[in-house]
């Protein structure tokens, strides 16, 4: 005879509530858990996802193609068509699937100032289309952002401007090679200064329009690296072998072949919040199961009791798994609560600026946002559930497996 | 009335005690008929709770056979013990009878629950049998909200509200005062005679003893004595 659902509910739920301080102890640290769980992996995620949004956004993009050589070598030597001169490519780049795209000349450089001399990267952009695609244009705190590819005007980071002992508006000389490998020089006045959270980023890269760069350099039509973004950064795989497709001979490398330091963070990452559930989950599950062997112990006779009445070991068992899910069910309730409660607070990030100039070589910014993702809370979530339910088993079976008499012998005698 | 209800033979039931192996049952041979009321005596550690375990199939003996409603129980599994229990036994214990989390009336149809019976039957039921064993307004009270004999009444009333062929019973009026006890009696003969339900009881109350058509004496594991007290019954 199978035992109706809605009778173990009931006597499982009654159960739960005999020992009130045992249960809340235990809903509490399954609660903290979750919370744990969730909380501490929003905050490593925000990081990783800002390292790598960093990175993405320092001029990478999901994808980039360049010419053969040029990764190793990046000089004005090698330099690939630009979109305008390859049709399919450009149809590419107008597509949905990609978000956003710029070509740019990416060289070597010297700075000088009346002060002082720097190697820097010279990039020359098309400043409307670095908007949504490169930090640049949302980085000016100082001055103006390039008009066109044509702007007379350099943008210095902060830090640079401090080396170089310079201001806005002062001129600056850029020093490079032509194709001809020829010195090629030309004075900038500084339009605008950009702030980042990383100091190397300011220090390396020096952006002009890219018609001016190319005037500069006596290059021919031709660009460094075009550089476009795609919806999702981990999934760029497919987009990158369509770009491959119709990009001819230039290679084409994704992020993360350009960054695989980030990759391997990313990768390293995934593998760390599973043992860290695994890790807290753990420590809970000697909670959950001592509190569940401590009722089925207290209960022995109750449960010789209802063996002797005619429900089944398999019924016992359910019962007790009934228990232990429903304790499950209200901890997770509270723990989703209690992290949702507490990373409202914190949506709009945490200033760690106290520690932010000693993890710049970590790429890290001084805000860390925290980043909630669904996939990590339903695998907290389903973690806590399928290993709690597991880690049940063990008291539970005891239960069934007790021996009427055994238990029954406690009442009779 | 005269298929039989419990039958045993040769039944042994060895205890280990360490190196010592206790006899708490010697070689019983008995036969029970349906619709009989059969009480056992004998002092402590004669064996009467040990028998009861043993017909009940809340324990197996050592060897031997016995035979419940007709079914070979002392091989069977444990679950279909519990289904052979469900169907056809019920159980008065001497103490801690109830579950502690339901109400009386929810312990009541605990067995009618597990049996499948329709929730409206199997409250009609349970509020009239708690009715008829004076309980009445009490279906609500948790055990721990009723006395000793109020309790012990609300475990005859489980027992015998699903009308099962069996009933075994443990010193069932131990805990009780002698006017309730001798209501219980009443109430379990009424049940032996009106409705043929079989009931053994382990006691040793002289007054439960006297309600009993046969009586069996158990001393050291055996039966010694085996008496017919009324003519009416096998």
């Amino acid at each position: 005879m199978k035992t109706p659902f809605s009778m173990l509910v009931t006597v499982a739920w009654r159960n739960l509530w005999r020992n009130h301080r045992r249960s809340l102890i235990m809903l509490a640290a399954i609660a903290i858990g979750l919370w744990g769980m969730i909380w501490m992996t929003a905050l490593m995620r925000g990081m990783v996802d800002q390292m790598i949004d960093d990175a993405i956004s320092t001029l990478s993009g999901h994808i980039q193609i360049h010419a053969p050589g040029y990764l190793d070598d990046p000089s004005v030597e090698h330099t690939i068509a630009a979109v305008a001169d390859n049709p399919e490519l450009d149809k590419l780049l107008h597509s949905p699937e990609v978000t956003a795209w710029s070509q740019r000349i990416r060289v070597p450089a010297v700075i000088r100032s009346e002060r002082d001399v720097y190697g820097i990267t010279l990039v020359g952009i098309d400043p409307q289309r670095e908007r949504g695609l490169s930090f640049i244009a949302d980085s000016v705190v100082s001055g103006h952002y390039l008009e066109s590819v044509n702007d007379q005007h350099v943008l210095l980071g902060r830090k640079l401007v401090e080396q170089l002992e310079t201001k806005l508006g002062r001129r600056i000389v850029i020093l490079s090679q032509d194709p001809d490998n020829n010195i090629a020089e030309r004075g900038f006045r500084i339009g605008g200064i950009y702030d980042t959270d990383l100091q190397a980023t300011e220090t390396t890269y020096v952006f002009a329009g890219i018609e001016t760069v190319r005037r500069m350099l006596k290059m021919g039509s031709g660009v460094s690296e075009i550089s476009l973004l795609g919806h999702d950064y981990r999934n760029v795989d497919g987009l990158a072998a369509e770009v491959r497709a119709v990009a001819g001979t230039a290679e084409t490398s994704t992020w993360l072949q350009l960054d695989p330091y980030m990759a391997s963070m990313l990768d390293v990452m995934d593998g760390f919040i599973i043992v860290w559930f695994c890790i807290i989950f753990l420590a809970l599950s000697f909670g959950l199961i001592n509190t569940l062997l401590m009722a089925v112990f207290e209960r022995t006779r109750e449960i010789g009791l209802i063996q002797a009445l005619g429900m089944p070991p398999g019924n016992i068992l359910l019962m007790v798994l009934v228990e232990s899910s429903i304790m499950l069910l209200i901890g997770l309730l509270a723990g989703n609560l209690l992290s949702w409660l507490t990373l409202l607070p914190i949506r709009d990030g945490i200033d760690i600026s106290a520690v932010a100039q000693g993890l710049e070589w970590a790429g890290m910014s001084s805000i860390l946002l925290p980043a909630v993702k669904t996939s990590d809370v339903l695998l907290a979530n389903g973690i806590v559930l399928v290993l709690g339910v597991l880690a049940s088993l063990f008291p539970a079976w005891r239960a069934s497996r007790k021996v009427p008499v055994e238990a029954i012998t406690r009442i009779w005698q | 009335m005269n298929s039989t209800a419990v039958s045993c033979r040769k039944v042994n039931k060895i205890f280990a005690q360490g190196e010592l192996a206790v006899h708490a049952l010697t070689s019983i041979d008995l036969d029970i008929a349906s619709g009989g009321f059969v009480c056992l005596s004998g002092p402590s550690g004669s064996g009467k709770t040990t028998l009861l375990n043993m017909i009940g199939g809340l324990d197996r003996p050592t060897d031997g056979e016995i035979t419940v409603a007709g079914q070979r129980i002392d091989r069977m599994s444990m679950s279909d013990l519990a289904e052979l229990r469900l169907q056809h036994i019920g159980f008065v214990f001497q103490a801690y009878n109830l579950i502690p989390v339901l109400s009386a009336r929810e312990n009541v149809e605990f067995v009618m629950q597990l049996q499948g019976v329709p929730s409206s039957e199997r409250r009609d039921r349970a509020m009239a049998i708690l009715a008829e064993v004076g309980l009445q307004g009490m279906e609500d009270r948790r055990p721990g909200e009723l006395s000793g004999g109020q309790q012990q009444r609300v475990a005859v009333a489980r027992a015998i509200v699903s009308k099962p062929a069996l009933i075994l019973a443990d010193e069932p009026t131990a805990n009780l005062d002698s006017v309730t006890a001798e209501k219980l009696m009443q109430l379990m003969r009424d049940l032996n005679s009106q409705i043929g339900t079989t009931f053994v009881i382990s006691t040793h109350d002289k007054l439960m003893m006297s309600y009993a058509k046969r009586l069996l004496k158990l001393h050291d594991g055996r039966i010694i004595d085996d008496i017919i007290q009324d003519d009416r019954q096998e």
